[in-house]
């Protein structure tokens, strides 16, 4: 072998071990910048035995809001006013529940911070727009696009059995509807009830994959402030408008004990709306699916609960307590209820409806 | 045949890869530990309580919510027999580190002594004293389902740079046995003693504790790291609380993130010549401004007994022992 062809070949070999070099280096750095990812996927093994009733095991994927993933959400520098320690936020309300889950009015968070710390997160809305009620879709879509998490990733799911009646919205970017074709039932009661099962089947077939937190509201309604993610929270309930400050004796809980909502007098923390209900989607599974199969109970044993779903609902926040509890801001009825001055905002309210025309047609 | 070679040779290398890379996720998936329900469940038969009032009457004259939304604890925020009903059932074990180096040892025995009266009565307790001198450490009667380990550390050459080896030290311990052991960890500083009950009202993601000299300063006058070259630099119009050191904790992952967080922020500062004003404190303090959090320990909680008790601050319980620092620094 002559002395060039030799130096030829070492060259060849040293520009090929380079190369090679250069490609792994390419191929590594990008799985490795996997592996954070991979990682959070991974922690989240299923849960503790100790954790009562039936839980269907649901396996938990990246999807997962940040509060349920093994992360403390890091936030840039900000600059925001400081928190005084002695000085309370609102002295007129609960702020706190003896549980630790917020109370959240107004003054009590600051909307940019909480921006920040959310930032990564897609939210799922889900409406029921059945028969007669897709008439307030519009401007339910319209105000949500004004008000509803803006600055995020949201999905409307509108669950409808005439999706040729959903109105098309100029929609923000990041922001898709998607319309669930499903039945209709007779009674309004039966409609409002089987929301739970259709969440609950849905949830496991693609909330999972597509978002991490689901908020499950009423139709007949409209935004009319803000509404952000101070409300995520693994599992939260809403103070429902009428009840807020009443005592639980006066509570409209289920009171039969043959029904699988009931409870009794002495006990209760509040009275949560029906209407405005969410959390992680594994959480939001959980209650869809208990709620669903005590409502089957009952309907074996002959007996609808009196406020229907929200009486089941209501019997689930007892013995899941909420993380995150919201004010009354975020569910009233201006035609009701006479606007107290401790509601400085109100963000979410009802739609003057005709019960009689709107219902079972 | 040199095409060959070359093949093979990348071929080997990239299986050479993935090997490293599969055992890399699987070591740090040790780190992580059983997912915990933060819904919290109630047992069938709930015990009687209060119901919730919403419409406050008595002024609250502590804040009781900070603007991320995370709970500060002090006394009647929370109902101490519902957290027992919801926590009791989740047979769950803590854990608390103290440092005991150098003269620190002789505060062990009062320390464990008052904290096997008030320390997480009735749950599962692991104590790991951190000491360089294992045979210094009393034995001090546990009660049951409480057990106490030594962890050997090296011993002092001087009170800051062990102080500035906490962070490194807990979060090595945390890797090698502590992921395995407990579910949510503490870290104390050992010159103290539990006057009052310290419960499950304390546990959380991530927990930090304000300091008592600075609940009532406002931000500009924190001691933090104000040189820009620190990585524990923090500007002006930055902070929420000033968080004092000596009280820290959360889940075992969540300090584990937090201490390697500070021990990474400490050996940049240690490569470029410096050392944070308040050592360690400043470090924890900057990673608590971008790492907001999850639940806040009002002064009640880290209290400084030479200072007067102010009326906002209901019950002490857990405070410094009075002792000559000078003398113990040198």
């Amino acid at each position: 072998m002559d002395p060039r062809d030799f130096w030829g070949n070492r060259t060849k070999s040293c520009l090929c071990l380079i190369l090679l070099f250069a490609v792994l280096l390419g191929f590594y750095s990008n799985v490795f910048s996997l592996i954070p990812r991979r990682q959070t996927e991974k922690s989240q093994s299923p849960e503790a035995h100790h954790v009562q009733g039936r839980r269907e095991s649901l396996t938990l994927s990246e999807g997962d809001g940040h509060l349920d993933s093994c992360r403390i959400p890091e936030v840039p520098r900000l600059l925001y006013p400081k928190a005084q320690l002695l000085k309370p936020s609102r002295v007129d309300v609960l702020v706190m529940t003896p549980w630790f889950a917020p109370v959240v009015w107004d003054g009590t968070f600051d909307s940019a911070l909480l921006d920040v710390q959310f930032r990564n997160t897609t939210i799922g809305l889900t409406v029921f727009a059945i028969k007669k009620y897709v008439v307030f879709l519009r401007l339910f879509l319209e105000t949500a696009e004004k008000y509803f998490m803006v600055g995020h990733k949201v999905i409307y799911y509108v669950f409808t059995d005439r999706p040729a009646d959903v109105p098309q919205i100029a929609l923000q970017d990041g922001r898709q509807v998607v319309v669930l074709h499903v039945g209709n039932y007779r009674r309004w009661q039966d409609i409002s009830m089987h929301r739970m099962e259709m969440i609950s089947n849905f949830s496991r077939q693609r909330f999972l994959r597509e978002v991490d937190y689901l908020v499950c509201l009423d139709v007949d309604m409209k935004f009319s402030d803000h509404v952000g993610v101070e409300i995520l929270a693994p599992l939260f309930g809403t103070l429902h408008p009428v009840f807020y400050a009443a005592d639980r004796q006066s509570f409209t809980y289920e009171r039969r004990p043959l029904s699988r909502a009931y409870i009794p007098r002495d006990e209760g923390d509040f009275y949560y709306a029906g209407g405005f209900f969410g959390g992680s989607v594994p959480e939001v599974y959980r209650l869809t699916t208990a709620c669903h199969q005590a409502m089957t109970a009952d309907q074996a044993q002959g007996i609808e609960a009196v406020w229907h779903d929200e009486s089941h609902l209501n019997r689930y926040l007892l013995s899941h307590k909420p993380s995150k509890v919201l004010s009354p801001e975020y569910l009233w009825d201006e035609q009701m209820l006479q606007r107290p001055p401790l509601l400085r905002k109100l963000r979410y309210v009802a739609v003057p409806k005709n019960h009689a025309e709107i219902r079972n047609r | 045949m040199h095409c060959l070679r070359l093949a093979l040779g990348l071929g080997f290398c990239l299986l050479l890869g993935i090997t490293l890379c599969s055992l890399w996720m699987y070591v740090e998936n040790w780190l992580l530990v059983s997912y915990i329900p933060y819904y919290l469940p109630c047992p069938e038969i709930l015990s009687q309580y209060p119901q919730p009032k919403l419409l406050e009457q008595k002024p609250t004259e502590l804040l009781t919510l900070t603007p991320w939304l995370a709970p500060i604890v002090s006394e009647g925020t929370f109902n101490a027999e519902l957290l027992r009903h919801i926590y009791q059932p989740l047979n769950l074990t803590i854990g608390l580190t103290a440092f005991a180096v150098g003269k620190y040892t002789r505060f062990v025995q009062h320390f464990l002594e008052s904290a096997e009266l008030f320390f997480m009565q009735g749950y599962r307790v692991h104590y790991y004293i951190f000491t360089h001198d294992p045979q210094a450490i009393p034995q001090v009667p546990l009660g049951p389902g409480r057990r106490l380990s030594v962890i050997p550390v090296p011993g002092p050459s001087q009170w800051e740079e062990a102080s500035m080896r906490r962070m490194e030290a807990i979060s090595v311990h945390i890797a090698k046995r502590a992921h395995r052991e407990v579910d949510y960890l503490f870290c104390l500083d050992v010159d103290m003693a539990f006057r009052n009950p310290w419960g499950p009202e304390t546990l959380g993601d991530l927990v930090a504790a304000i300091h008592p000299d600075y609940f009532t300063v406002p931000r500009h006058q924190f001691p933090y790291e104000r040189r820009p070259v620190s990585t524990a630099f923090v500007a002006d119009g930055e902070g929420d609380f000033y968080y004092g050191r000596a009280v820290f904790g959360g889940r075992v992952a969540r300090v584990y993130e937090f201490t390697r967080g500070c021990h990474m922020g400490i050996l940049a500062d240690k490569a470029n010549g410096i050392m944070a004003a308040c050592q360690e404190e400043s470090h924890l303090n900057r990673r608590f401004l971008s790492h907001k959090p999850s639940k806040v320990l009002s002064p009640e909680y880290l209290w400084d007994d030479r200072k007067p008790q102010p009326p906002s601050l209901k019950l002490i319980r857990f405070s410094t022992l009075n002792k000559d620092t000078a003398r113990l620094r040198s």
